[in-house]
């Protein structure tokens, strides 16, 4: 499957500088798995060491976030957007 | 420097006022030299009053708008219901961007405390907040 995957600005310098990557991959977790076969800088963050997302990455199928849609075994089909945003979080203390 | 309107000041603190008991949050639209174009509320999807997390449906709603205006999504506020208006460890630490201006109002007394902050490589440095008035324009810092 061939898939268009957005990269987040934090992101770039690590894939190049660029802002998308044409990817392959049935599930998302094997095109976070190609990408970082390919680009070893990100490893570590779009997968944690067991393999699950990176606590503090958002990704999106189309308009889907893909916690909701099976995680690292959501679907991909050809010509689908995959975008990666890292997550906004903080607090207090 | 960030520069927003007075409207804008006030829609960043009514949607932290909304928020309450809880910790609100959202982010800016604008361009790079700090002028905000836009203030889009979120919900804290943490729903604490002592962590924050913008809804990642509206991050990337959010996105794909800058996108389309030609806009850069300049950073995210947040309040502090209970401590002061300065970044938190945990704000440090999953600061996502070091383009980006970090917001903070805090609710420790009656008149918000409203201020920016650059986080980059863990340091952080406060900067100007300009509040672009009909007359005036004021700077807190």
């Amino acid at each position: 499957m061939s898939a268009t995957l957005r990269i987040p600005t934090v992101l770039r310098p690590a894939v190049g500088g660029q802002a998308t990557l044409e990817v392959e991959g049935a599930t998302i977790g094997e095109v976070l798995k190609n990408v970082t076969a390919q680009y070893p800088s990100v490893t570590g963050q779009l997968l944690a060491e067991d393999g699950s997302l990176h606590r503090f990455l958002n990704v999106y199928v189309n308009d889907d976030d893909v916690r909701y849609i099976g995680g690292v075994d959501a679907p991909v089909k050809d010509d689908d957007e995959i975008t990666l945003l890292p997550a906004v979080a903080g607090g207090c203390h | 420097m960030l520069i927003l309107t007075r409207e804008q000041r006030d829609s960043l603190i009514a949607t932290c006022i909304r928020a309450l008991p809880n910790e609100g949050c959202g982010l800016l639209l604008g361009t790079p030299d700090g002028v905000v174009s836009d203030v889009v509320a979120s919900s804290n999807v943490a729903e604490s009053t002592r962590v924050y997390e913008i809804d990642p449906k509206v991050l990337l709603r959010t996105f794909r708008r800058a996108d389309e205006e030609g806009v850069d999504v300049l950073g995210v506020f947040h309040s502090h219901t209970h401590s002061p208006a300065y970044p938190s460890p945990t704000d440090v630490a999953q600061a996502p961007d070091p383009s980006w201006h970090y917001v903070l109002t805090s609710f420790l007394s009656i008149e918000p405390d409203l201020r920016s902050y650059r986080i980059v490589d863990g340091v952080i440095s406060e900067e100007d907040v300009v509040i672009r008035g009909d007359t005036s324009e004021v700077s807190s810092r």
